[in-house]
Parts: C-alpha cells; structure tokens; sequence
C-alpha cells in the first residue's frame, strides 16, 4: 500500500549521512593525538593498536560514503545541488584517507620524531585537527540550515565557521614552516632517509588543514546559490 | 421509461451499494494520503490521526461536499440529451461508479497511486462519449475540469512555497524563533480556520438547508476562526519547552509549536477531502436517485435528496475505520524527513485550494493538490529530497486513469443495458 501514497515522493534525506560521515572523519583524525604519543614513546604496539582504531573508523567512513552515493540517484530534488553533495562528500573522505596514510607511513617504517621536534610537533597535529574539527562544526550546521530553509542567519553563522577555518589554516602553514626550518637545522645529525620522510609527514600533517578548508570551501560553493 | 418503474429499487439499491463502497474504498485509501504527512511528520499519533479524519472527513463530506456533487450529478453530461432515455443516464451513472470502485480496488492492490477523481469522471465521460454520444458529453465543462487539474497543484504549490517562505521570515529567521513561533503559529491557525469556515459557510450550508447572508457570512468565518486560533494560543502556551536548551535545540522546539499547528492543518486537510472527494462517491448515485424518484423525468432542479451525503460521508468514515490504520501506519513510517514546520505548510497550502475548489464545484484531486503543496516547500528549500521519480509516476498513473476509467465505463454500461433491457 506504500506505493499508493504521496509519501513515496520523499527521498531519502542526505543531510544526516553527510553529518555522519564527517563526524566519522574526525573521530579518524582525532585519533592521531594517542598514535603520535605512542610513536614518541616508542611504544609501537601501542601505536599499531591505534592505527587499527584508525583504519576501523576509516574503512565505516568508507561504506557510509558509498551507501549515500548509492541513496542519491539522479532525479531528486533537493535544496542543494546533488553534484556538490558528492563532491563535498568525496573531500570530506580525503582527510579520513590522509590520516590513514599517515598513521600507515610512520608505523610502516617505526619512523623517529627528533626529541627536539616533538613538542612543536604535537602543537603543529593538534592545530591540523583543529582544523578538521571546526570544518566538522560546519557540516554539522547543516540541518539547522535545512530547518531554517537555507538561508538567514544560519548561513552568517556557517560563512563564520568557515573564515575561522581559513585562520586555522594558516596558522598551520607558518607551524609547518617552522617545523621544517627546525629540521632544516638537526637534518644532518639524522639518517637521511628518515629525514626525508619526516618532510613527507609534516606535509601529510598539512594537508589536513588543507583538506579541511577544502571542505569548508565546497560547503560554500553549495550554500552559494 | 418502464425499465426505471419497474426496478427502481433495485436500481436505486445498486447505485447506492456501489457508491457507498466507492466512498468506503476512498476512506480506506485515499485519506491515507491526506493524513500521512500529519502522521509522519510525528505531529500526531496514528489514532489522533483516524479520530480527526472521521470527524472532519464526515463533516467535509456533509457540509461542504454539495457543490462538487452538483458537478458530477448533473455538470459533465448534458441532460437534456437523456429527456427521452433517462434509463440511459441511469445506467449509466452506475457503470461509472462500478468502472471507478474497480479500477480503484485493482490500484489498490497493486499499490499504484490513482485519483479517484480522474477515475470517476473519466468514467462519465466515457459512458457518455462512446456509449451514448459525444454530443451528451458539455466538453465546456470537461475542459474546465481537466484544466484544474493541471492548476490546482500549481496554485497549491505556489501557496505553499508563499506560506512557507513567510515561516522563514517571520520565525526562523530570529535569534529566538520559539517566541517568534509562539506569536505568529495562532495566526497561521486563525487562516486555516477562516478559509475552511468561509468556504463552508458561503457554499456548503445551502446543501443542508441553512441560509446565511455574505456579509453575515465573513463575519461568523471570522470569528470561528479567532475562536480556532484562541484555542490553538492556549495550547501553544501549554507546551513545556526545554529551557536550558541551548541553540541546537531551539528548532527542536520550534517544531513542537509547530506540531500543534499541524494538528489543525490536518483538520483542514481532512475537511478538505471529505469536501472533494465525496463527490466522486455519490455524485453519480445522486444522479440515479433523483431520475428513479422523479419517475423518469430529469429535473436538474431536483435538490439533493437528503440521505445522500451522510450515506458517503458515512462510507469514507468507515473505510478510514477499518483500513485507515494500517494504510497510515505503513505510509507514516516511510516518512522521516518531513518536520511539522513543512508539513503544515504543505497542508494549509493544499487544503486551502481543495477547499476553494469544493466551493466552486470543481472535482480536483486531493493528492494532486498535494503533491503540488510539497514541491512548493521543496521550491522554497524546505525539503531535503524529492523524489522526481515518484512524482513522475504518479502523474503517469493519473494521467491513464482517465481512459482505463472510461474504457470500463463502457463495458459496465453495456453489460448493464443488455441485461435490463
């Protein structure tokens, strides 16, 4: 009897999955704080265990982003443009991606942050997760914005969140480019090739932030309309 | 002529047997439709929903389902035509609403969404056309109704993208939308009310026998709308809200203000219906009753006999009692994302033009109505997902009721003139 209603006419909703899946994301990020004090100890048992919390969240971050592309066949009609729900969807999944590369990378090679490096260090990861956190507080206005129709106040308060995203952003890029001026200065007392993938790391660290404003920015292709 | 004498009751019996199940098949089905939003948007409780239907259905159907009936008694077919065979037009009323109660009750079954409206009167119109003559058919008046249907969704759509896009401003739009909720939903609800008691007032109360004057009109639909709204204030106060809530929560309790509003949309919703859809129950079985007990003559004067509109009124309710719950459950659960803040606009938008459509005797289709109101909020970015696709196919469904109605109209209509005469 279902199909004889009007009721059919409702799809599904993508705003809650889209919520979801960030909040998954984050969860992901936010578990680079334990690795990177596990890696510091040296305690890579420890960090393995949470790089598998990592991957676990990452891989559920995985099969909701499916399922939603999968919920969002063409011919709805939605407030917002189903093009820009994908692709906020698909950056939204690149940081979860990221902080599986990283977590993978460092365990992979057992890789040492120079003592010297680590308080820094932890400031530069947390700040990257700020970032990924506040993106996250974006999303997570959108059924606020849905219930206020998409527009009014709802967006100030979204365009806000999102100026204070770009700040984070660049506070982490002058955090990276002073960890990298100080592992400029102790790089030859280091293996070289450790060296060279400590680069690579603090850039993968970044690109958190990046991925964030990334999202922050497809939000606002998607409320501009 | 002595065909009509001599089985008259008979006759008589079959119409009113027929269109008491048809009004039993659109309580059973259609009202789903017409309460499920109020339901699945949690405003209220599957019974709350069946009781008001059964009040508001009945009290649609009675007091402002005359005009619409007229229509399908005697608006389609040009009487005249049937002076010297009114046993013509007889047979073929009852083959209309036996092609309509099928055709309806196979859609049913296979879970299609089809218009009982667009059955019933693709129905008359097919009897007419082919089985009499196209002469018999006033095509004038045909026209007008097929083009309501494409305007009522249009009206009712641009009504609801109005009423919504106003809830914007003047609630969420706040910093404290709860208050501006409190002050504005009365008098969304005093609308409500003053639309359905004008209607009712101006152009159902005649059917029943009560005369009132325009002017005096206007002013008791005002004040029964003041009282409406007086009664909704008091229990839009009564509402506990969450007061430490913070932010987040504000629009949770917006909507609790709202869900109480919606409890007096689906009033107006049901009202609605009745109002309409009663019609394509008994329009047909008026049209049989009035030249059965005229002995033959057509007399397009004859005033509604006065059983006729509780018999459909009864049948919808009853339909709603024994099926209603189990179509309203299913339909209320596969309904997540639509908050009463959008069901009730929505709902005012698509029974207000229901309502104007009863006044002036179109037969349109409720769901239609709608369908329209909920693309409406979806134009105003309320919704978060439609489904074209669903859309689609209803309008397909509609759209080939009309000659799968008439096609059997036809073949009743010979079946019935081969065994009387």
């Amino acid at each position: 009897m279902a199909g004889n209603s009007i009721l059919g006419v409702f799809a599904k909703s993508p705003i809650k999955p889209l919520e979801q899946h960030m909040r998954l994301v984050t969860k992901c990020c936010n578990h680079l704080t334990p690795f990177f004090i596990a890696c510091f100890e040296n305690n890579w048992d420890e960090a393995s265990k949470v790089r598998q919390s990592i991957s676990k969240a990452e891989k559920e971050a995985d099969a909701l982003k499916r399922q939603l592309r999968l919920e969002l066949p063409g011919g709805l009609f939605m407030p917002v443009n189903r093009a820009d729900v994908l692709e906020l969807l698909t950056q939204q999944d690149k940081i979860a991606n990221k902080t599986k590369d990283i977590a993978g990378r460092i365990l992979g090679r057992e890789l040492a942050i120079p003592k010297s490096l680590q308080e820094n260090f932890t400031a530069y990861v947390t700040r990257n997760i700020d970032a990924t956190e506040k993106a996250a507080d974006a999303i997570n206005e959108l059924d606020d914005l849905l219930e206020t129709g998409f527009r009014g106040r709802e967006i100030q308060l979204i365009e806000k969140m999102i100026n204070q995203l770009d700040l984070i952003e660049d506070d982490t890029d002058s955090m990276q480019i002073a960890l990298r001026r100080n592992l400029l200065a102790i790089e030859k007392d280091l293996n070289p090739v450790d060296v060279m993938f400590i680069y690579q790391i603090i850039e993968w660290v970044g690109d958190l932030a990046d991925l964030a404003e990334r999202v922050g920015s497809r939000l606002e292709i998607m409320l501009a309309r | 002529m002595e065909i009509l004498t001599s089985y008259s009751t008979i006759l008589v019996l079959l119409a009113a047997a027929v269109g008491f199940f048809m009004a039993w098949g659109i309580g059973a089905n259609d009202v789903a439709n017409a309460m499920g939003t109020s339901v699945g948007s949690k405003a209220l409780t599957i019974k709350q929903a069946i009781i008001i239907a059964m009040i508001f259905e009945f009290a649609g159907a009675y007091l402002a389902g005359g005009e619409v009936t007229s229509t399908i008694r005697k608006g389609i077919i040009d009487s005249s035509y049937f002076v010297d065979t009114p046993e013509l037009l007889v047979f073929g009323m009852i083959s209309a609403l036996l092609a309509a109660a099928t055709w309806l009750l196979v859609a049913s079954a296979l879970g299609w969404p089809v218009s009982t409206t667009h059955s019933i009167v693709g129905a008359i119109i097919g009897f007419a056309a082919i089985g009499v003559s196209p002469d018999a058919v006033v095509w004038s008046k045909v026209l007008g109704i097929v083009g309501s249907w494409i305007v009522t969704p249009l009206i009712s759509g641009v009504i609801a993208f109005i009423i919504f896009n106003s809830a914007q401003k003047l609630i969420f739009d706040h910093n404290d939308p709860v208050k501006q909720a409190r002050r504005w939903v009365p008098f969304y609800m005093f609308l409500a009310g003053f639309i359905l008691s004008l209607v009712t007032i101006k152009k159902g109360l005649k059917h029943i026998g009560l005369h009132v004057g325009s002017a005096e009109g206007f002013y008791y639909a005002i004040a029964i709308a003041i009282v409406v709204a007086v009664i909704g204030k008091v229990f839009v106060n009564r509402i506990k809200f969450d007061e430490t809530a913070d932010k987040k929560e504000h629009y949770a309790n917006v909507e609790k203000v709202f869900a109480v509003l919606m409890v007096v949309t689906a009033c107006a919703m049901a009202f609605a219906h009745g109002s309409n859809d009663v019609a394509n129950a008994i329009g047909p079985l008026a049209a049989v009753v009035s030249i059965v007990s005229n002995n033959g003559e057509i007399g397009s004067k004859a005033a509604l006999v006065w059983w006729i509109l509780p018999l459909g009124g009864i049948g919808i309710v009853l339909g709603l009692a024994v099926f209603g719950k189990r179509v309203i459950a299913t339909i209320g659960q596969g309904i997540t994302h639509l908050t009463p803040s959008r069901g009730f606009a929505a709902e005012l938008a698509a029974a207000s033009t229901v309502v104007i459509a009863s006044g002036t005797g179109l037969p349109i289709s409720t769901t239609q109505t709608l369908v329209g109101a909920v693309l409406g909020v979806g134009m105003a970015r309320g919704i978060a997902a439609i489904n074209l696709g669903v859309v689609r196919n209803i309008v397909i469904s509609w759209v080939i009721t009309l000659p799968i109605g008439a096609g059997l109209a036809i073949i009743f209509f010979w079946i019935l003139k081969a065994v009387f005469n």
